[in-house]
């Protein structure tokens, strides 16, 4: 470094180190692919750089404390920058930090360090974070999934399909015994889980425990009444991390399978519920409540696909990573992005699906995606064919708006669900030949029969804003 | 305990029928070379041709059941039941006759023909079927049939499945467990035996039931010199390597002297005197040093023969 | 009642020829399959017992269903169900597993509850054909 370097003053950062055009990562750097859309004037390499400065060392102006370390140890390096195509005005920023920068095993300070400050650096109109690579070394400080997909099936028995789950509604303002009524006749009717809603806590209508009592009154029905284990994820969101721990506790020792949070709760509270889980045997269910502030515009926020390894390392078993068919936000490319990310032990880097880095996970549990809104049972072929088989389908209103009644919806789901299963295991193209599947499956099911009637045609098909940059050609053969 | 009311499953009915196969009206006509084709049964048959020499009564054997499978296919498209046909074999003759691999093309020619739906084979001896000890047998035996199915099941030397001297020997077990499946199971494995043709004789004589359920005895006859001969030449090319004129009438007179020898194994015993002149001609080259040609390194000469201990009497 | 559990419990009993393609499907994948049985379904009751060990190196289905149609000639008032295997790194659990024979009548199972303090209610699932020994049920 030349001595102008420590003049007092404020210098680009491009030239404080923070660009690096010949830096080559190490295994154990953690990177990161930020979108960035510089102000008008500012060359993509400066605003690279400064993202890597802000999310690192640096500061607005030059310190002379920065020499009493080894300064470029702890400096990201910011070392490409790439137009995003069709995209005028935006870069891909990879930027490398190494592993010291951060706390073993603490999404906190994870995030703290790489989306503490930045975002509103006022020399950028936006940013977002679009993929980070997690270095084995740094992987191994989380023990991961609380259960994990192998262990949640072994636990619950239930192998070679997708689980079935949907949301008690209306979401506010039944009472607990109300509440617990939905719960018994969906899991009796044929789904594997009913779930809470992310809103509903503990609110005057219908208090925590209460809920509690009736849901595990309607679990235990529905399960005697099946012979199969059945859950019911009690939300165990609250104020206090001490009336999480509570709720948590009452849930086990009612013999509730699973709890839940939300992703409001933070992030070290996530970890911290991990760990209880873990210890207690119970499965964990994360709500992505409030995400999409931060996750759906394509140029500014956190990609989901972040949030959804974050999430891993943190420990839930569960998480809602969208439908793709639904009425929520979800390209197919992108979503198939997230489920990889959850899912598989080696994700590659795919443009297509957004990926930007290979991610080792060195044998880290699976965490099972969730696909919830707006999805029926007429979806089911596509539901597959997305989603594939480690994945909880969550019908809601699909379930309880059946006219036939809850249950009857349940069974509707059901049997829609084995009977694809069974047809894409005979080798059937179930993709192209689903309503034709799901129509003979109905044959031997009023319930399906109704459903189809009822929903069969209703598709929300909107233009999806966060999709990857890359589209796949395709190619004539 | 009575019904659970409630409930919302769903009913409980046999599981639809498949649609049957759109059958033929009785005027219609088949293109039988069209049907031929389809199959692709001739590249099976094409390809033991190319690749065993002789054996004519064996080949002629194989393409009459490629026939009648074809034959009774076209009758299934205009509805006629032919019944299965029984296609479980005996192969008899000495080593080396091509047994095997005429198995693992029969095999092959079965799917080809939608008589089988895999086409694989699956050989074996006693060792693979008969256990050590009570109880062994049955689970053994069990396995490789299962296996087996889909395919062609290969049991060589068969005929050591049973010991007269040695009446509970577990290979009784085997044999009566495989008469079960050959009967019961026709739909799902062929089951070829083979051996020699004395043993096998006096195997079946003292095994009826397993006798009466062999619809093939396919004989492979002892080759002729000029048959090994051929069978030498293939062997050859097939590596890269030629006889020189010279090697000619001395590779004959070998393979005339080897077959009065004892443990004489037709094609087997063909392929180990290659391999040996193959030794003989690396070590010549080497020590003769010096450059080699192309022709050099591919032609085996009468001295890569003569060394041979058959040579010696 | 019917019990619920296994893959294709909410669809009519599968014919053995449907059965065959469920199993053609899992050796397809590399997955070898077992059968197991029981007179205790309970849903906790992990462990039927095993008809022989997994199948390995089979092809084709017919092998698999000799065994299923052993076991329902062996046990013709149990639970059989059939498992498909995945030991492929990274899963190495069931991938597959429906019931393949079930008692002709099903009594299910009893809840019972035990009241405790604070509105707290134990509960156990018990299956009404544990009331008879082990082998004397379903009969």
């Amino acid at each position: 470094m030349s001595a102008g370097r420590w003049s007092a003053g404020v210098i680009p950062y491009a030239e404080m180190g923070y660009w690096r055009p010949d830096y080559q990562p190490k295994d154990s750097d953690i990177l990161a692919a930020f979108r960035i859309t510089p102000q008008p004037g500012v060359p993509p390499e400066e605003a690279g750089a400064a993202v890597a400065g802000e999310s690192s060392t640096a500061t607005w102006t030059v310190v002379w404390t920065d020499r009493l370390t080894s300064y470029e140890n702890y400096q990201a390096k910011c070392y490409r920058v790439e137009p995003v195509p069709g995209q005028e005005g935006q870069f891909i920023a990879y930027i490398a930090y190494d592993l010291d920068l951060f706390e073993e095993g603490s999404i906190a300070n994870l995030t703290s360090s790489i989306i503490g400050n930045v975002f509103g650096f006022k020399a950028l109109k936006a940013l977002r974070l679009e993929d980070m690579r997690i270095p084995v070394h740094y992987v191994k400080t989380f023990q991961g999934p609380a259960h994990g997909i192998v262990m949640e099936r072994e636990y619950l028995g239930k192998f070679g399909r997708p689980l079935l789950g949907a949301t008690v509604k209306p979401k506010l303002g039944l009472s607990a015994r109300n509440y617990g009524r939905v719960v018994y006749e969906a899991l009796r009717g044929g789904l594997d889980f009913t779930k809470d809603d992310e809103n509903i806590n503990s609110q005057p209508f219908m208090r925590w425990r209460d809920r509690f009592l009736y849901c595990m009154e309607g679990v235990n029905k529905a399960q005697a009444a099946s012979g199969e284990i059945k859950g019911h994820y009690l939300n165990v969101t609250a104020g206090t991390m001490e009336a999480m721990y509570e709720r948590a506790e009452f849930a086990k020792e009612l013999g509730s399978v699973i709890v839940m949070i939300d992703l409001t709760i933070g992030y070290t509270a996530i970890q911290s519920m991990a760990n209880w889980a873990r210890s207690n045997g119970v499965i964990l269910h994360l709500h992505r409540a409030g995400h999409s502030t931060y996750t759906r515009q394509k140029n500014h926020g956190v990609s989901f696909r972040v949030i959804a390894k974050w999430m891993r390392l943190a420990g839930v078993d569960h998480i809602h990573a969208g439908t793709v068919v639904g009425k929520l936000e979800g390209d197919p490319n992108s979503v198939a992005g997230f489920y990889d990310t959850l899912r598989k032990d080696r994700v590659e880097a795919d443009p297509v699906k957004g990926l930007y880095f290979d991610q080792e996970w060195a044998s880290m549990p699976g965490t099972m995606p969730v696909a919830s809104g707006g999805i029926h049972a007429g979806q089911m072929h596509q539901l597959l064919h997305y989603l594939d088989e480690d994945v909880i389908l969550q019908f809601g209103g699909g379930t309880i708006g059946h006219p036939m009644g809850i249950a009857a919806g349940a069974a509707a789901n059901r049997v829609a669900l084995e009977a694809m299963i069974k047809a894409r295991n005979e080798g059937r193209d179930f993709l192209a030949e689903g309503t034709d599947i799901l129509r003979a499956a109905a044959k031997n099911s009023r319930e399906l029969d109704v459903a189809l009637a009822t929903w069969g045609d209703i598709t929300f098909t909107y233009e999806s804003t966060d999709t990857p940059d890359v589209v796949e050609t395709p190619v004539s053969s | 305990m009575t019904e659970f009311s409630m409930r919302n499953g769903s009913p409980v009915a046999p599981g639809e029928p498949l649609p049957p196969p759109e059958v033929l009206p009785p005027d219609a006509r088949v293109d039988l070379a069209r049907e031929r084709a389809d199959s692709h049964a001739d590249e099976v048959l094409d390809a033991l041709d190319a690749e065993l020499i002789g054996l004519v009564p064996v080949k002629t054997r194989i393409r009459e059941i490629a026939a009648l499978l074809l034959i009774d296919r076209v009758r299934g498209r205009f509805g006629i039941d032919s019944g299965r046909p029984n296609l479980h074999m005996c192969f008899t003759g000495s080593p080396g006759t091509g047994k095997t691999t005429v198995a693992v093309r029969l095999a092959e020619l079965l799917h080809r023909l939608g008589y089988i739906r895999k086409g694989h084979l699956v050989s074996v001896t006693r060792d693979d079927l008969v256990g050590q000890y009570v109880g062994h047998t049955a689970p053994k035996t069990k396995e490789v049939l299962k296996r087996a199915m889909g395919g062609v099941l290969f049991i060589d030397e068969a005929y050591y499945l049973y010991r007269a001297e040695n009446e509970r020997d577990y290979g009784q077990e085997a044999i009566e467990i495989l008469l079960q499946v050959m009967e019961n199971n026709r739909d799902d494995l062929v089951v070829v035996l083979a051996g020699y043709k004395d043993r096998m004789d006096s195997f079946f004589s003292s095994n009826p039931g397993m006798s009466s359920r062999i619809a093939h005895h396919i004989d492979f006859p002892d080759y002729a010199t000029d048959e090994l001969e051929a069978i030498g030449r293939l062997m050859t090319a097939r590596e890269g390597y030629r006889l020189s004129d010279e090697a000619e009438p001395v590779f004959r007179s070998y393979l005339e002297r080897r077959r009065e020898q004892p443990r004489f194994a037709n094609a087997r015993s063909v392929r180990n005197a290659l391999e040996r002149a193959r030794l003989r001609h690396a070590s010549r080259l080497l020590a003769a040093g010096g450059e080699v040609t192309r022709d050099d390194l591919t032609t085996l000469r009468p001295e890569d023969f003569l060394a041979s201990r058959v040579f010696e009497t | 009642m019917r019990i619920t559990q296994g893959t294709f419990s909410f669809l009519p009993d599968l014919t053995d020829d449907e059965i065959s393609r469920q199993i053609a499907y899992a050796l397809d994948q590399g997955w070898p399959c077992s059968v197991e049985f029981t007179d205790d379904p309970h849903p906790r009751n992990s462990y039927w017992e095993m008809w022989g060990l997994p199948m390995f190196d089979l092809t084709d289905p017919a092998g698999v269903l000799l065994e299923v149609n052993e076991c329902r000639k062996a046990y013709p008032n149990h639970y059989i169900r059939l498992n498909a295997y995945d030991a492929r790194y990274g899963r190495q659990t069931t991938a597959l597993s429906f019931i393949v024979q079930r008692p002709a009548a099903e009594p299910g199972f009893r809840l019972d509850r035990e009241e405790a303090s604070d509105r707290r209610i134990r509960y156990r699932t018990h299956a009404y054909a544990t009331d008879r020994p082990q082998g004397e049920r379903y009969s």
